[in-house]
């Protein structure tokens, strides 16, 4: 009975549905994939709409886009990236089994992503202040009758004015949507840092923080389809 | 208790196996494109291409996304099953986009 029992010695991590740890592993990682799949459809959605709808209401979504700022939309992009080189270097730490260093780029993670999170407010404090949030605060007065600020766009009709409202509102969702999967991340993660300060993702067992990087990556990628499409693409119409 | 000693070569994730460990040289230059790409996206929504300004900004987007899947997400050193599951997933994505597009370009486009 002993024998029996020493030959099925494993890890404490290793659940007794699985053969083995690499067998529990890639089932792991298949499983995070699936889901990071229904989240391109999700996303994925709501980039066909925004597709459609750009054709559709072209002059509303020209200047629409034209009052983003390039510089701030510039400066989040080049924040999630670091954040996501801090992320991947944060799995090779974990897959080194060095603990400080794991908690070191979680922490920079977790730093870079508030900051994208913080200038993502700042950008949704002004969007209130110019009354271009649909359904909320929405005035088409800027888009009808530029101010001298915007002096080099056309004042557009009513009925196209108006349009801009979709514009803002796939704006906000899409934008929203993402930021909403950036606190989620950065909840997660101030979890992920308290556990792998005690130890418990430096033990030869990393599925954890490999899946968390899966989806970190993942929301960056929405993000790096986001910043052309709705700050950069309509700069020149 | 004998069965809960971790069995260093059956139970520990393989990942710390030198074949599967990518190095942080390899993170660093795909951060690096990552910011130039970042870069060259801005700097070409400055420059006038017409219509192939979207094209050239999604082109790069695209670009910068496969960089990221293939290496910060390990696809490229992952098993066939992972590729399989990825590859699978986009095009699927692919297919119901070409779809809802087909129908849209079908109704008389811009006449609304």
């Amino acid at each position: 009975m002993h024998d029996a029992h020493a030959e099925h010695a494993h890890a404490p991590h290793l659940r007794h549905h699985f053969e083995t740890v690499e067998q529990q592993r890639e089932a792991s990682s298949f499983g995070m994939w699936l889901f990071l799949l229904t989240e391109i459809m999700f996303f994925g959605g709501l980039f066909t709409a925004y597709l459609i709808y750009r054709n559709w209401y072209y002059p509303a979504f020209v200047v629409g886009s034209h009052q983003l700022s390039i510089f701030l939309g510039t400066f989040n992009t080049a924040v999630l990236i670091c954040s996501s080189f801090t992320m991947a270097m944060g799995v090779h730490a974990s897959e080194l089994r060095k603990r400080k260093e794991l908690v070191g780029w979680l922490v920079a993670t977790l730093v870079l992503g508030s900051v994208f999170l913080g200038v993502k407010a700042i950008e949704y404090h002004e969007k209130w202040e110019k009354h271009h949030v649909p359904g909320l605060n929405f005035s088409v007065q800027e888009f009808t009758h530029p101010s001298d600020k915007y002096k080099e766009e056309p004042p557009l009709p009513m009925d196209m004015a108006q349009k801009t409202q979709v514009y803002f509102s796939l704006y906000f969702a899409m934008t929203g949507m993402h930021a909403l999967h950036m606190i989620i991340g950065v909840s997660i993660l101030l979890v992920l840092i308290a556990k792998a300060w005690a130890g418990h993702y430096t033990t030869g067992h990393m599925t954890t923080i490999e899946n968390f990087g899966l989806y970190w990556h993942f929301v960056d990628i929405v993000w790096i389809f986001l910043f052309p499409l709705l700050y950069l693409i309509s700069r020149h119409q | 208790m004998s069965e809960h000693k971790v069995n260093e070569v059956l139970d520990t994730e393989p990942t710390h196996h030198s074949e599967h460990i990518v190095s942080p040289k390899v993170y660093g230059v795909i951060f690096a494109a990552l910011l130039v790409g970042t870069a060259i996206t801005v700097a070409a929504s400055y420059a006038n291409f017409g219509i192939f300004n979207p094209i050239v900004a999604l082109g790069i987007a695209c670009t910068k996304a496969v960089l990221v899947i293939l290496f910060f997400m390990h696809v490229k050193y992952s098993s066939r099953l992972t590729k399989l599951t990825v590859a699978a997933g986009f095009f699927t994505f692919i297919v119901l986009i070409t779809m809802s597009m087909t129908d849209y370009i079908s109704r008389a486009w811009g006449l609304w």
